[in-house]
């Protein structure tokens, strides 16, 4: 059976700060916002939703206690929708898709959301602690060092100067803003309100498009510290990759995706149920998949993810149109875009998180939607949709306009 | 009946423990020991008449210092050749935990009276203590040090230490085996009292008296908490271990075993009740003890090289010779050197020199020592002009009338050193007994300018003499027992480690140092990228990596050396692919290493971390194909085994403890292995012929492995089983 989106919906992200917009608004009242919208946008009866399955990386307090149901309750669904919450880390939100995509092509589903939230703001990251980087056995044995560091080996290995990615990171800024000033993302973006129904916020707060590489190069590099001094997360970094002589670090908050709060939200759905509604499938899922990369770097999965989902689909690369990955840091795409020879012209057109930030549990599932308004602005036919992911690992999809 | 402990009870109801270990000048903590602990526990625990206990020491040499290390092969692990199931292994070392938990659940207060020397077991014994009163001395040294060969504290300390001072500082101080005074000890909250010197046998009773119902932990009593958090659900907890983990990877670079285990120990156990977590501790001590390495390091690092500090290698024969006098040679860095820690030691130098200044130059680095120290606390300036004034400095031969003892640290050149030997024996005559300072020339032919050669020997230090702990003694081949006490005494007195080898080219240390160096600047040639040759070095457990190294010796200097060779060997010389490198950086392009700012790396003028040279490429321009970093350890750890080996079938090398214990405090062998020879033993000789072999086919035949190692492959033979074979017959 075919798995077709039927909506993705997005809220505006809001600097994960104190002064952040959406700080005041509670993860479980964000993920019931962008609930809320999916059945008022197409007039479904929530009943038929099979399962609501959000992402969430720091599913811990407020966060915690599976999300996913508690935000059906309260975005009054009916009863009989079950949610479940999942953690791959950054592409929970695409992973969450990927799933609900899969209960319906395997008949378990005939609606299902896959969507996420994440307020971190509220619920630091890492908040979830966990074995990986804190039980001594497991975080020597995977050689734990923080993204940040697996980023600038990345850079460095690579050859990626400062200068180099701090101009993806303007080209970033651009892109995003001319995305907004243009309205591109206007179709599926829904404001977040506070209690008494107020505006909060209705953009993505954190792109500063004034960005230039003069004022990127004021930034101080984020990882020379846990990196080179206290607690040398270098050393870890250069015994498993002993060709390196030094980490060079050129990643700072202007060229790695943003913090911030935010939630989304994707309809998928079988063929009889868009037209039980009378609903017209923007897409379908081509291909899904998942795979594991070296740990340590950590952030190298997407290209071989993409292999894997093109391979999959049975697609060559020119097969795709639009590609999009997550920004977590610029020297992630450069090297994606060199190792698939990528015309940088079709990636991220519309920016991505290092513009306007990178709610963990949700950017999966809003880059999803961000993709697809531009298959549909644009009149391209293919997306291939793509994250890397903590621990070492990729998760994409590829989706086809219908 | 109790040998190890004497058990009095006092009218007052105070049991008094004095801990004796018979046979030994320190306690330490063997199986007597324990099953008489465990035996006066139990009358502690069923006689009602007892109120409470005071543990102490019956020797002046202090409370007690750990596990015997010599006893604890054959207490713990099985026959060499033989396996021990992991299971039983466990159950023989929770005995140690069992007791010492026993001890501190019997019910009554236990105060432990600490007197000297209070390190590792006898730490721990005390942390199951109620009580620690220790004695004012500032000497006293305390501490955990398990690490420093391998193991980590297996007796409770992994647990009661985080759980008395937070796990943050417990495992900065057992990560690091650091031993600290009694002061230090009572801020950490580890001990209790401090008080004067004598009296702590005294203030326990007290103590136990006024409080008899102090018999319980801490940790077993209700509401404990570990001080800064001892769960993983407490950020501060998971903080600590995240950094833990990565500092101490970059400490071992991977190679051992212990301190992860310690980490592990740690983070499992403090979130563990008491009696849980010393059982989990004793799983991680049993799973290192199971591996060779903890083994070879116990052996080399603390069995080995404690023996020969206490003159395993000594002429039995000798009456003690002390030197009173010195006759210091040449006041370069080398003689200056000897000439401080002499006179640290007591004894009286005249540094000679060619003229005054220099003489005088020498004893000013004397000075700088001793002021680095005073303003670092470890000396007082009374005591620094005292050991000052025992350096003379001299420019005349006759200023060295009454010295017993010659050491000669003079150019290396084989004609001035004649000419000074000579010049030394008419003054003293060649009785006296006479050591060359010389890293390369042969000592027998040193040896003739010295009209009694039986007197005359090597006695080569390492650079800066402060701080290295080695020195290596050379046996000319006239050399007798005499000179060898002699220069072994001396040793002991300026408390470094000897090892004694025979004469041979660069001897043992420089020898087989060589071999590191060119190996690394071989894959140079080669076209491997520097850094994957320089981490790689380091990943293998040494210092500095083989061409950071040669820049530090000097690569001109390196220059000069393979000139000498190739002149002493003729046509017996084979160059390898390192001399055509050596000879293009110093006569080509001038880097001449560190002392010019530019070799293998760049030095920046200004200070500041040194970086490889972008220039190398262009010269050795990186192979297309790189090699595994597996195969480049390889090469750097084979070449060096394989020199070894040879030292050892030559007969430079006559013990396997002296090639490893000179390998490692020599040239910083990787300390991990416990040595060349415990490595080549673990490996398994069959299989280091077999890797040299295969070395050999693809990269040389100074891959080549001897042929005793051959023979030893064929009988299965090990370096250390056939030493002790060769010394039991």
């Amino acid at each position: 059976m075919e798995a077709y989106i039927y909506d993705a919906v997005r809220s505006p992200r809001g600097r994960g700060k104190a002064d952040g917009a959406l700080h005041e608004v509670t993860p479980i009242a964000l993920a019931t916002q962008i609930l809320r919208a999916v059945p008022e946008r197409t007039g479904i009866d929530t009943a038929d939703i099979d399962d609501v399955i959000l992402g969430c990386v720091a599913p811990v307090g407020e966060q915690g206690a599976d999300i996913a149901r508690v935000a059906v309750l309260n975005a009054d669904y009916d009863q009989t929708v079950p949610g479940v919450q999942i953690n791959r880390f950054c592409a929970s939100g695409l992973e969450a898709v990927n799933m609900a995509a899969a209960k319906v092509m395997s008949g378990e589903a005939n609606f299902a959301i896959g969507g996420g939230v994440e307020s971190m703001s509220r619920v630091p990251m890492n908040a979830d602690g966990g074995a990986w980087a804190t039980d001594p056995a497991v975080a020597y044995k995977t050689y734990f060092a923080p993204q940040g560091i697996g980023a600038d080996l990345i850079a460095t290995m690579a050859g990626f100067s400062r200068a180099d990615v701090d101009a993806y990171a303007v080209e970033s800024q651009k892109r995003a803003k001319r995305a907004w000033d243009e309205g591109r993302f206007a179709g599926s973006v829904v404001p977040i309100r506070d209690v008494i129904g107020e505006v909060l916020l209705d953009h993505d707060e954190h792109m500063r498009p004034d960005t230039d590489m003069q004022s990127l190069a004021a930034l101080k590099p984020s990882f020379t510290g846990i990196g080179e001094q206290m607690p040398g997360f270098d050393a870890v970094a250069i015994l498993k990759y002993p060709e390196v002589e030094k980490i060079e670090h050129v990643h700072h908050a202007g060229n790695s995706s943003g913090i911030v709060d935010g939630a989304a939200a994707v309809l998928l759905g079988s063929k009889a149920m868009g037209e039980k509604y009378g609903l017209r499938p923007r897409a379908r899922i081509r291909a899904m998949a998942s795979i594991g990369s070296e740990p340590m770097i950590m952030l190298t999965g997407p290209e071989s993810v993409a292999a894997k989902l093109l391979s999959r689909a049975g697609m060559t690369r020119s097969d795709i149109d639009l590609w999009e990955l997550n920004e977590a840091f610029a020297s992630v795409v450069l090297r994606y875009m060199q190792a698939m020879d990528l015309d940088p012209a079709t990636v991220n057109v519309n920016g991505g998180a290092i513009a306007m930030g990178h709610p963990l549990g949700a950017t999966g599932a809003m880059v999803l939607g961000t993709a697809l308004d531009e298959l549909e602005r644009s009149g391209k036919g293919t997306a291939l949709i793509n994250l890397c992911v903590g621990a070492g690992m990729g998760t994409g999809t590829i989706i086809e306009r219908v | 009946m109790s040998d190890t402990i004497r058990f009095d009870v006092d009218g007052e109801g105070v049991a008094v423990l004095i801990i004796d270990v018979p046979g030994q000048t320190m306690n330490v903590i063997d199986a007597s020991f324990l099953a008489d602990l465990d035996a006066a526990i139990t009358r502690i625990s069923g006689d009602d008449a007892i109120k409470g206990v005071v543990i102490a020491s019956g020797k002046d040499s202090g409370f007690m210092a750990g596990m015997d290390l010599k006893a604890m092969e054959t207490m713990l692990l099985p026959p060499p050749g033989e396996t021990l199931d992991i299971k039983t292994l466990f159950g023989r070392v929770f005995e140690l935990n069992r007791v010492f938990r026993r001890l501190e659940t019997c019910g009554k207060p236990v105060a432990c009276a600490i007197e000297g020397t209070c390190v590792g077991g006898g730490l721990e014994l005390a942390l199951a203590c109620h009580r620690r009163i220790v004695g004012d001395n500032p000497k006293t040294q305390m501490g955990l040090p398990e690490i420093l060969v391998g193991l980590f504290p297996g007796g409770g300390g992994s647990q009661r230490f985080p759980r008395i001072t937070g796990v943050q500082t417990a495992l900065m101080y057992m990560l690091q085996g650091k031993l600290f005074a009694p002061a230090e000890a009572a801020a950490l909250k580890l001990i209790d009292e401090i008080v004067p010197a004598g009296t702590a046998i005294t203030a326990a009773r007290a103590w136990v008296k006024a409080n008899p119902g102090a018999g319980v932990q801490p940790w077993d009593q209700k509401g404990y908490k570990v001080p800064g958090g001892g769960s993983a659900m407490n950020p501060g907890f998971a903080q600590t271990f995240m950094g833990a983990v990565p500092m101490t990877q970059k400490e071992t670079q991977r190679n051992l075993n212990a301190p992860v285990a310690l980490l592990s120990a740690v983070y499992e156990g403090v979130q563990l009740p008491m009696d849980r977590a010393i059982r989990i501790e004793s799983k991680y001590f049993a799973k290192v003890i199971a591996e060779p390495q903890s083994r070879n390091m116990v052996r080399t690092l603390f069995v080995n090289k404690q023996a020969a500090e206490r003159g395993a290698r000594r002429p039995a024969q000798v009456p003690p010779s002390p030197t009173r006098r010195l006759a210091m040679l040449g006041a370069g860095m080398m003689g200056a050197g000897v000439a401080t820690v002499a006179a640290q030691a007591g004894i009286e130098v005249v540094l000679l020199d060619r003229d005054m200044a220099a003489a005088q130059k020498g004893k000013g680095h004397a000075e700088a020592e001793l002021q680095k120290r005073l303003s670092r606390g470890k000396t007082t300036p009374d005591k620094m002009a005292e050991v000052l004034a025992r350096i003379t400095p001299a420019e005349d031969f006759a200023a060295l009338s009454g010295c017993d003892f010659v050491i000669e640290a003079v150019f290396e050149d084989p004609a001035i050193k004649a000419e000074v030997t000579k010049k030394v024996e008419a003054v003293l005559g060649a009785d006296t007994i006479f050591g060359s300072n010389t890293s390369t020339l042969p000592i027998t032919g040193l040896a003739r300018n010295w009209s009694r050669p039986e007197n005359f020997i090597g006695v080569h230090f390492f650079s800066p003499v402060e701080k290295m702990p080695l020195v290596e003694i050379i046996m000319g081949e006239k050399t007798g027992p005499q000179a060898l006490a002699k220069a072994l005494d001396f040793v002991r007195q300026i408390r470094k480690t000897p090892i004694v080898v025979n004469d041979g080219r660069g001897f043992y240390t420089s020898r087989c140092f060589a071999t590191y160096v060119s190996e690394g600047t071989e894959l140079l040639a080669e076209g491997v990228k520097p850094a994957l040759i320089e981490n790689v070095g380091r990943q293998l457990g040494m210092p500095v990596g083989p061409l950071a190294v040669s820049d530090e010796v000097s690569i001109e200097l390196a220059h000069k050396v393979l000139a000498a060779a190739r002149a002493a060997m003729g046509a017996a010389y084979r160059p390898g692919a390192a001399d055509a490198v050596i000879e293009k950086m110093v006569v080509e392009l001038g880097r001449l290493g560190r002392k010019n700012g530019k070799g293998y790396y760049d030095y920046p003028a200004g200070g500041g971390d040194k970086r490889l040279w972008p220039g190398l490429s262009d010269h050795w321009p990186w192979a297309l194909h790189q090699p595994a970093a597996a195969e480049v350890r390889e090469r750097l750890l084979y070449r060096q085994l394989a020199e070894c080996a040879r030292c050892h079938e030559e007969g430079v090398l006559t013990a396997p403890e002296d090639g490893d214990i000179g390998a490692i405090f020599g040239w910083g062998f990787a300390p991990w292995t416990g040595g060349p020879f415990s490595h080549m033993d673990t490996v398994g000789i069959a299989q280091v012929v077999e890797t040299l072999d295969r070395l050999a086919a693809r990269h040389g035949e100074r891959f080549a492995p001897t042929r005793q190692l051959r023979e030893m492959a064929a009988r299965g033979e090990t370096f250390y089983g056939a030493a002790k074979k060769k010394n039991a017959a």
